[in-house]
């Protein structure tokens, strides 16, 4: 935790530009709040920011943030924060109002982060596959979903090195030991907006109803040391079983019963080794990728490990 | 480790059958009926639950009054005994159907059994039986040979709990899992029909191959 001294410096230079204020006043007055008044530093920093900015006549987007040190995107976790980042230009979206100059996926090693440029702002455009140093710029929370904006102070610099845009999908290995219920064929409410999975021909939201048939795969993937819950949805249950929703109806069909499907996956599934790459959702991975690891293995690394013990 | 909501999923620890045999102690980690029952591994762990890859080679149904499925299931190892009744009708159904010899992955639960004059048995109760390829079965000896290798790595590490639980309760000298795993390694260093071979799938003909070959 900085101490006053600290704070005061930071505060001081930002307003260098602007106003004569020394390190010392400043530091007076964060004392004054942080020590008679128990203020706590924070509180304490953004009033005396406060009372500079209004003496100064200037809005609080147009000092220059404290330190100089650039975030990960990965590390946005917190609403109204001033950051610098170097990111590349992973995707540009179309804007749907004019209010909106661009609108896309900022990236760096720790994944990627959306990000809006307003029109009012006037700064350059960035360009896709492009890396730039972004000064000033700040997050913003939607639903617990961060996002960056730029804003008229935000500095744009692009970077000679190209920024590596990180993964950041979970990958899950190890024997496929189990399905859970719920897994094959199954209902889902056709409410709007609502997918909810029948339980006997209802759904707990809208009562009992037609439901709308649907594939997937709720497995467990187990690597000796510890579990892991991963969803293979329609298209990637048909990928890992080669039963496709039609064929899978058709067999329920001919069977009058759902669950002959689960079963049938259970068979060609379970037991078996699998890679499982994919964004998580809640406990479990979502299966984007994977590939099942029956081929050669090599003993050798093993081995020599165990005649060194 | 696993700290998701609800109850935690019990891992399914990687054993060969000269380990897994040997041992005799279950206990409970707390006085709650529905506790789970643990089995204590030579090594040093604890185990609810195994997985495990093997060649099929019997099936007997040992039932006087009910089936009552028995498989014998090989390793690189020794053999593990499977058993499966009316409770666990898929599994008892699969070893019903199955020709041996075949690959087979089984999850299941330890079992111990005393018999009359002493000796523990230990058994898999198992909750699914499945067909696999030869490439499954190799990849599980040398997963199952790792973490051997960790339990041997870490038995008498300080604060490893179960590892001073199986010095006091079966004081075996645990080299001769480490002289296991290394022969399990080399019997498929030997036998590998597998190198430089399709990495997608064992393939058909490798199975038939490696099953019509005795079990050890």
């Amino acid at each position: 935790m900085p101490d006053v001294r600290t704070h005061a410096e930071e505060i001081s230079a930002q307003f260098s530009d602007h106003l004569d204020v020394t390190p010392e006043e400043v530091a007076e007055k964060l004392r004054t709040l942080v020590e008679e008044y128990s203020v706590p530093m924070d509180e304490a920093r953004r009033s005396v920011t406060s009372s500079y900015l209004e003496e100064a006549g200037m809005d609080r987007e147009e000092i220059a943030p404290a330190g100089g040190e650039s975030t990960l995107v990965g590390e946005i976790d917190d609403d109204e924060q001033w950051v610098d980042l170097e990111v590349q230009v992973a995707d540009l979206w179309e804007p749907r109002h004019e209010s909106i100059a661009q609108v896309g996926l900022l990236g760096d090693e720790s994944g990627t982060i959306k990000f809006v440029a307003f029109s009012t702002s006037e700064l350059p455009e960035l360009e896709e596959g492009v890396s730039y140093a972004l000064g000033n710029v700040v997050t913003d929370e939607y639903e617990g979903d961060y996002s960056v904006k730029l804003n008229r102070t935000t500095t744009i610099t692009e970077l000679d090195e190209a920024v590596e845009i990180g993964d950041d999908s979970t990958e899950a290995v190890g024997a496929l030991v189990d399905l859970q219920s719920g897994s094959g064929l199954i209902k889902r409410c056709p409410e709007e907006d609502c997918t909810r999975v029948l339980q006997n021909g209802r759904c707990s939201e809208h009562g009992p109803v037609d439901g709308e048939f649907d594939l997937r795969v709720k497995a467990v993937l187990d690597d000796g040391q510890r579990v892991q819950e991963v969803i293979f949805d329609e298209s990637a249950t048909e990928a890992l079983t080669g039963i496709s929703l039609p064929e899978a109806k058709q067999m329920a069909q001919d069977a009058l019963d759902t669950t002959v499907v689960e079963e049938e996956i259970a068979a060609s599934v379970v037991g078996r080794y699998y890679r499982v790459s994919g964004p998580e959702l809640g406990r479990y991975v979502l299966a984007d990728e994977f590939t099942e690891l029956s081929g050669g293995v090599d003993a050798e690394e093993t081995l020599i490990r165990a005649r060194s013990i | 480790m696993s700290s998701n909501n609800g109850p935690t999923r019990e891992v399914a620890r990687r054993v060969f059958a000269a380990e897994y045999n040997d041992g005799s102690h279950t206990f409970k980690e707390s006085d709650d009926e529905r506790a789970p029952l643990y089995y204590l591994l030579p090594t040093g762990e604890r185990t609810n639950r195994v997985f495990l890859v093997g060649t099929l080679t019997e099936t007997e149904d040992v039932g006087e009054d009910s089936e009552y499925w028995r498989g014998r299931i090989v390793d690189p190892t020794g053999t593990f005994f499977a058993y499966a009744g009316q409770y666990q009708p898929d599994a008892a159904a699969m070893l019903r159907d199955l020709d041996a010899p075949a690959y087979v992955a089984v999850v299941g639960k330890p079992r111990t059994y005393e018999t009359d004059d002493g000796t523990v048995n230990v058994s898999v109760r198992p909750e699914s039986i499945t067909e696999v390829s030869a490439g499954t079965r190799d990849r599980w000896v040398v997963e199952t040979a790792a973490r051997t290798l960790d339990r041997i790595e870490a038995y008498d590490a300080e604060g490893n709990e179960y590892g001073r639980m199986a010095r006091e309760r079966y004081n075996l000298d645990v080299d001769r899992y480490r002289e296991a795993t290394i022969s399990a390694l080399e019997s498929l260093e030997e036998g590998d029909e597998l190198d430089g071979g399709d990495a997608d799938d064992g393939g058909a003909t490798d199975d038939r191959r490696r099953e019509s070959e005795p079990p050890t």
